[in-house]
């Protein structure tokens, strides 16, 4: 990882203090570009080799988005990528982000029965990549549109689960517009994903695939409850799908967590997934990231990656209770983040600027977790904070399961009219898929309802 | 150490692999290469006629299929016999017998059919003080087309007429080169014995197009937009080869002709099984042409520890081995009853057995909801498809029921031997006394 080559640099890895510019230029290129590339086709033809065909493959119903996983392999034996990639899209039509984001190791290749037999998986991730990367590079979109039906959705969010939903209801012939709170469509795909997973700008450009079906406005810059109600939308519409995400984050509760130098992970992630130019992107020389789940990783693993020189990650509970695969936590590990478990923040020691953050060893007790009595101090520049995201901005007018929207299977919340999907309901982990899926399903539930019987 | 050397119808070799007339064998500059290797003989690409030599295209002359991983599988070529000049021929086979006297050195040839173009080709190749000739009555392609090769394969008369007349202008031992297109190989065999062969020498290619180019619509390899067919070795021939040596090998009519196996032989396992079979040697081809002639170390190791693991200490004690386990479908027990068994802690779930029974056989594999696996013993007629299509060696295996034991699938106890010819449903079954 240390910087070896090129111009001097303005600072190194052990220059104190939160600053830009830690690494030679050609560092931030190598440490950000994709994390797994591309198969060459003969490396497809080999990976797609290995799978067998399976009947009725678990490997398919693993996946969030029952892609026919044998078929599009065997599609891609048979010398056709471009078809596999349609058999993805036509289940999952951010099939090429999900086969950079998906935890795989989890889903399809988990159940794969190579995994079982030889702990070695046919690589579906990639293989999925290989066939939508094709297609997707055809520049030709394999999909018309239906007749119009003269019918308007508003879909609220373009993140995975509002433009899943979107480009569904844009098949069926429906009118569809898209209203998003921040300045670039993809969601969480734009400002939240790993550099690494979603290199090459390919969030961007997967939604400008997505579009070319037609039918879909974007209308970026609109926030639900700032710059509208459901009921003005309701008004305009035939129906509304709520993809709003969880706009808000957890708070540790600690005095001065608000010190400068702390700051909520999601919001540095998004930085950096913005940032024209990560050598001015500026990163502690000591950072600690509290949480252990996905967001926790990307924003420790990518800390190590813009040169801070110790990362720790530190998780109040044990490892299997981590929101982060074991993939990503050796990748973690392997990136240099030094990971602390059972442990959690009791104060946070700040003079000006950031000194320590201090926890406290915990123990499952009768009350939950308890301090065991010992603690410890890590120095500490910069703090993450990735306990977690809330639902936030949800119109007062939608039932809650627990702290986020009641929806049922085909999405539909208490009130008629209105679907959600994605990490805003209560259904399923929160993942890139799972949006997907539960946007498609909606859009799905929404045609029938808006062609059922009377339409 | 189990003693590799070979004594092949008198022609002497440090071990049974010789490399089969071909490219491998065209000239001095390869086979030394091949000796030098370790190779034990060769058979020198096939001589033609005095005069101008026969021309090769000029495009591409080999086509192929493979496996996913590039893995050769077959080869097709529509090369012709050597295409250098007579003399330069056999100025070098006499040249490297010369200098390799340990090995054999066979000359392949292919001549007009009339008396005095092998008579005159024979006097030239004695002089070479070659061990022999192969007669290659087995090209499928090009010299087929001008009365040689195949041509003369196909016709036993003309197999046994050309071989009487080598034999009596020349004092060399004849092998004689078959071809498997044909309907019935033991034919060919049994001219070639009449006409006085001291070998026949097994397969030459099979007649093939290897693909079809879906844009141009001509088949590979293709010249200037056409293609011909080509003759077709390599893995897999070898099931082709193994059983028309086999056939062969265990005709009362052919019994005792010695046989030089070809067809696939790419490690020492093939080499086993054709010796087993009956072949008393191997030739080999498209092996060489595809890994180069380092291969003969393992073929070499590999067959001498395998004799050495099963006690033979000679090549001899080898050949023929499995000939009368060679027999017809009329003769087999169809009183001998098995049935598939699944070896759970193997079973990787994959339900390719279940598909292929379901789908396409006789319903005898139940699938649970939790996808465990299971022969239904009651169904099973043993087909061994499972097996087949099984990715995990071992996985599934085939269980013969003892004698006695009741088969669930009849409800009949497993009893003594018995075939076709005795069997109650066949209309010619002799009544047993
Ligand atoms: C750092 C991080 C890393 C992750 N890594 C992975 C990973 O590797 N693999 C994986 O599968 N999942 C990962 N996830 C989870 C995944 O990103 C989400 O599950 C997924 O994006 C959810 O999609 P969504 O459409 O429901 O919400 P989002 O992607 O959050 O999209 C919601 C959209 O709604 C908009 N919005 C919100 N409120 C309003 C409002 N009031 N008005 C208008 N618009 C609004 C937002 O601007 C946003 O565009 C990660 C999440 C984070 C935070
Ligand atoms: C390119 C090529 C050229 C061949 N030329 C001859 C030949 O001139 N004479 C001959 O008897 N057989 C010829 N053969 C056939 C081989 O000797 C051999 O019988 C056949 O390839 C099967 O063996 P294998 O599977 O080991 O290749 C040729 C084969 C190939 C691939
Ligand atoms: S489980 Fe694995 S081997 Fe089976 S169909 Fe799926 S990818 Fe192929």
């Amino acid at each position: 990882m240390p910087a070896t080559k090129g111009e001097p640099m303005s600072n190194s890895l052990t220059t104190p203090g939160i600053v830009a510019g830690r690494l030679h230029p050609e560092d931030y290129t190598r440490h950000f570009d994709d994390l797994y590339p591309d198969y060459a086709a003969h490396e497809a033809m080999v990976a797609a080799d290995r799978c067998y065909f399976c009947h009725d493959a678990p490997c398919i119903t693993a996946c969030p988005t029952d892609i026919d996983i044998p078929l599009f392999i065997r599609q891609i034996q048979a010398g056709q990528p471009d078809a596999a990639g349609k058999t993805i899209f036509d289940q999952n039509i951010l099939g090429g982000m999900c086969a950079r984001v998906c935890p795989t190791e989890t889903l399809c290749e988990g159940a794969c029965v190579r995994e079982a037999a030889e702990g070695k998986p046919v690589e579906i991730g990639r293989l999925q990549r290989y066939a939508t990367d094709t297609l997707i590079a055809r520049n030709a979109h394999p999909y018309t549109r239906a007749a119009p039906t003269g019918k308007r959705v508003a879909v609220v969010g373009a993140g995975p689960a509002g433009l899943a939903c979107a480009h569904r209801l844009a098949l069926h012939g429906h009118d569809v517009t898209v209203f998003d709170a921040r300045t670039k469509p993809g969601g969480l795909n734009e400002y939240g994903i790993a550099a690494y997973k979603a290199a090459h700008g390919f969030a961007q450009a997967e939604v400008d695939w997505l579009l070319q079906i037609g039918g879909v406005t974007l209308r970026q810059g609109w926030a639900l409850g700032r710059d509208g109600s459901l009921a003005d939308l309701q008004a305009d519409h035939d129906a509304v799908f709520l993809g709003i995400g969880l706009a808000g984050v957890n708070a540790l509760g600690l005095a001065d967590d608000t010190a400068p130098g702390a700051r909520d992970a999601v919001e540095f992630i998004a930085e950096l997934r913005q940032a024209p130019d990560l050598s001015t992107l500026p990163i502690g020389r000591h950072v600690v990231v509290i949480g252990g789940g996905m967001t926790a990783v990307d924003a420790a693993v990518q800390s190590r990656l813009l040169g801070a020189e110790h990362v720790t990650m530190v998780y109040r509970r044990g490892r299997d209770a981590m929101g982060a695969s074991d993939h990503e936590l050796s990748h973690a590990a392997n990136e240099g983040v030094k990971i602390i478990t059972h442990a959690m923040p009791v104060a946070i020691h700040a003079n000006g600027s950031l000194r320590e953050v201090e926890f406290a060893y915990t123990h499952p007790g009768e009350t939950g977790l308890e301090p065991t009595g010992e603690t410890f101090r890590l120095q500490a520049d910069q703090l993450f904070k990735a306990i977690g995201q809330t639902l936030d901005g949800a119109p007062d007018a939608l039932t809650l399961a627990g702290r986020k929207l009641a929806a049922d299977a085909e999405g539909r919340t208490s009130l008629p009219g209105i679907w959600a999907g994605g990490d805003c309901t209560g259904d399923g982990e929160d993942l890139t898929v799972t949006a997907v899926a539960q946007g498609r399903d909606a859009a799905e539930s929404i045609h029938a309802a808006l062609m059922g019987a009377g339409a | 150490m189990a003693n590799l050397t070979s004594n092949f119808i008198g022609i002497k070799s440090p071990n049974p692999y010789w490399l089969a007339s071909a490219p491998p064998t065209d000239k001095a500059y390869n086979v030394e290469r091949a000796f030098k290797a370790g190779w034990g003989g060769v058979v020198w690409k096939t001589l033609g006629a005095e005069g101008p030599p026969v021309v090769n295209v000029n495009g591409p002359r080999y086509g192929a299929i493979w496996g996913a991983d590039r893995r050769l599988l077959g080869l097709n070529n529509i090369e012709l016999i050597t295409d250098r000049p007579l003399e330069v021929n056999l100025r070098e086979i006499k040249q490297v017998k010369r200098d390799w006297p340990d090995r054999a050195m066979v000359v392949s040839l292919m001549v007009p059919c009339d008396e005095e173009s092998w008579k005159a080709i024979l006097a030239r190749v004695e002089e070479t003080e070659a061990d022999g000739v192969e007669l290659n009555f087995g090209c499928p392609h090009g010299m087929s087309e001008r009365g040689m090769g195949s041509a003369v394969g196909q016709v036993p008369e003309y197999i046994e007429m050309v071989t009487r007349w080598v034999k009596q202008h020349s004092r060399m031992p004849c092998i004689v080169k078959l071809t498997p297109n044909i309907a019935d190989i033991r034919k060919p065999a049994e001219a070639a014995m009449r006409g006085g062969a001291d070998a026949v020498s097994l397969i030459n290619t099979i007649n093939s197009i290897t693909s079809v180019n879906l844009d141009t619509f001509s088949p590979e390899p293709m010249i200037d937009g056409k293609g011909a067919h080509g003759g077709y070795c390599g893995p897999a021939v070898k099931p082709i080869a193994l059983n028309m040596v086999s056939e062969i090998a265990r005709s009362p009519d052919t019994q005792g002709l010695p046989i030089s196996g070809i067809g696939g032989v790419t490690t020492w396992r093939d080499a086993a099984e054709f010796l087993t079979l009956g072949a008393g040697n191997v030739q080999v081809c498209t092996a060489a042409m595809t890994y180069g002639f380092g291969i003969i170390k393992e073929l070499t190791a590999g067959l001498s520890q395998y004799m050495d693991e099963k006690g033979f200490s000679s090549i001899d004690q080898l050949v023929g081995r499995a000939v009368p386990n060679v027999t017809d479908w009329q003769y087999l027990n169809l009183n001998y009853v098995a049935k598939a068994k699944i070896n759970q802690d193997l079973c990787i779930s994959c339900g390719r057995c279940f598909a292929a029974c379901e789908d396409t056989s006789h319903q005898a594999i139940s699938m649970s909801p939790d996808r465990k696996f299971e022969v239904i013993d009651e169904e099973c007629v043993a087909c061994n498809l499972c097996v087949n299509v099984c990715p995990v060696q071992d996985c599934i295996t085939m269980e013969a029921m003892p004698k006695g034991a009741v088969d669930p699938r009849t409800g009949e106890p497993v009893r003594d031997y018995a075939n076709w010819t005795m069997h109650p449903n066949n209309p010619m079954a002799k009544a047993a006394e």
